[in-house]
C-alpha cells in the first residue's frame, strides 16, 4: 500500500530538500517505486538537487489545474528507473495550490507508487500545510540549534491537528531526522545533544546526518547524496534512515568524524 | 552543578543553557496552541472600554507581556491626548 510521507521542518535551510532527495533515492535503491514532489511553489529546488532542472516541462500546478496530465509532468530519474520527480512551478505562487487539487494528485499517485515523498516549503503557510495535509507519516528535519527545535515543535503541533489523519482522530507517524550534526561540537557541549532534542520534541529518532562536505558536493552535481557517494557518512546515515522508514530495525549510529592527527594540526593552523 | 562542572572540566558549552531556554519557552507555547491571541484580545477590549469615555488614537494603546518563570507582568500603556477632559465633559452631556 502506498505511503505518503511529508518532509517538513518549519524553519528554512535545515535540509528538507536534500533529505527528500536522499531518502527518496535510498528507498528507490531498495527497490521501492518512489515519487518525490516539490511543494515549494515559486521557489522550487528539488529539481536542481535531483539533477533534473533541464527536463522540467509541466509541474504540480499544471496538474492541479488540469492543464497537464500527471504522466506528462512526472520526470523519471536518469539513474534509477523507479524514482520519479513531480516538480513545483517556478512562475506561480503558493496560492495556486488548492486543497482539492492536491488531494486529487495524491490520490492518483497512491495508485501508482509505493512511496510519495512531499518536500514541504519552509514556514507554516499554505504550501507547508498542503504538503502535510494528506500525509500518513512525517519526517521532521531538525538542526541541533534552538530556533530549529522550536520550529520543529510547532510543526509537530500542526501535524497533530491540521492533517486529514489528525482530523479523523488517527495519528500521523512522526520521525525526527537530525541533520548537520557535528559530533565534536556536541561532545564539547557547544551544540544541543541528540538526547536534549529528543527529550524536548518527544518524538522518535529516524537518523542522525552528520555535517559533511559530501552533502554540498552532491547538490553541486545534482545528485542525491545516497547516489553520488553511497559510502560517505551522510549517505550511509540516509540509507539507514530509509530502511527504518521501511520498517527495518537498524541500529542507530552516532556519526563521529575521525580526524587524523595531521588533519587536526592543519585545522588548528588554519584557524 | 553547572559551576561544579565548570570547575572540573575547565569549560562547559552553551548547550545546557539552550536546552533550558527551549524547555521553558516550549512549555509556554504549547499551552497557547489553539488559544485565541490573548494580547490582541486584551488590547481590543481595553481600547473599546477606554474609548467609551476618552477619545483615543488606537495606535497609542500598547499592551506588553513579560513572562517570568513564576509571575508574568502585563503592561498597558495608553496615551491620552491633552484636552481629552473636554471630550469627557462633552460625552457626559
Amino acid at each position: 500500500m502506498a505511503k505518503v510521507l511529508v518532509v517538513t521542518s518549519g524553519k528554512g535551510g535545515v535540509g528538507k530538500t536534500t533529505s527528500t532527495a536522499a531518502l527518496g533515492a535510498a528507498l528507490a535503491q531498495m527497490g521501492e517505486k518512489v515519487v518525490v514532489i516539490d511543494f515549494d511553489v515559486g521557489l522550487r529546488n528539488l529539481d536542481l538537487v535531483m539533477g533534473a532542472e533541464r527536463r522540467v516541462v509541466f509541474d504540480l500546478i499544471n496538474v492541479v489545474q488540469g492543464v497537464a496530465k500527471l504522466q506528462q509532468a512526472l520526470i523519471r530519474d536518469k539513474r534509477l528507473d523507479n524514482l520519479w520527480l513531480l516538480p513545483a512551478s517556478q512562475t506561480r505562487d503558493k496560492d495556486a495550490l488548492t486543497d482539492e487539487g492536491v488531494r486529487n494528485v495524491i490520490a492518483d499517485l497512491r495508485t501508482k507508487f509505493d512511496w510519495i515523498l512531499c518536500d514541504s516549503p519552509a514556514g507554516i503557510e499554505r504550501g507547508a500545510t498542503l504538503a502535510m495535509r494528506y500525509a500518513d507519516a512525517a519526517v521532521i528535519v531538525t538542526n541541533p540549534e534552538v530556533s530549529s527545535v522550536r520550529d520543529s515543535d510547532r510543526i509537530i503541533g500542526m501535524l497533530d491537528s491540521k492533517t486529514v489523519r489528525a482530523e479523523k482522530g488517527e495519528r500521523v507517524e512522526k520521525h525526527v531526522l537530525i541533520t548537520r550534526y557535528d559530533s565534536a561540537r556536541a561532545t564539547r557541549g557547544e551544540m544541543l545533544s541528540i538526547e536534549d532534542i529528543l527529550e524536548i520534541l518527544a518524538t522518535p529518532l529516524l537518523g542522525i546526518i552528520p555535517e559533511s562536505q559530501d552533502v554540498l558536493r552532491a547538490s553541486n552535481v545534482g545528485s542525491p547524496v545516497t547516489l553520488n557517494n553511497a559510502d560517505s557518512m551522510p549517505a550511509r546515515a540516509y540509507i539507514d534512515a530509509a530502511r527504518r522508514l521501511a520498517g527495518e530495525s537498524v541500529t542507530m549510529v552516532v556519526p563521529v568524524e575521525r580526524k587524523s592527527l595531521i588533519n587536526r594540526l592543519l585545522r588548528r593552523r588554519a584557524a | 552543578m553547572m559551576n561544579l562542572l565548570r570547575l572540573l572540566g575547565g569549560r562547559t558549552g552553551s548547550a545546557p543553557v539552550a536546552r533550558e531556554r527551549l524547555q521553558i519557552l516550549l512549555a509556554h507555547e504549547r499551552g497557547l496552541r489553539g488559544q485565541p491571541d490573548l494580547l490582541g484580545l486584551l488590547r481590543a477590549e481595553i481600547l473599546a472600554v477606554v474609548s467609551r469615555h476618552v477619545k483615543l488614537d488606537p495606535e497609542k494603546v500598547i499592551v506588553r507581556m513579560d513572562r517570568g518563570e513564576n509571575v508574568s507582568t502585563l503592561e498597558v500603556d495608553i496615551e491620552v491626548p491633552n484636552g481629552s477632559e473636554r471630550s469627557i465633559a462633552a460625552a457626559a452631556i
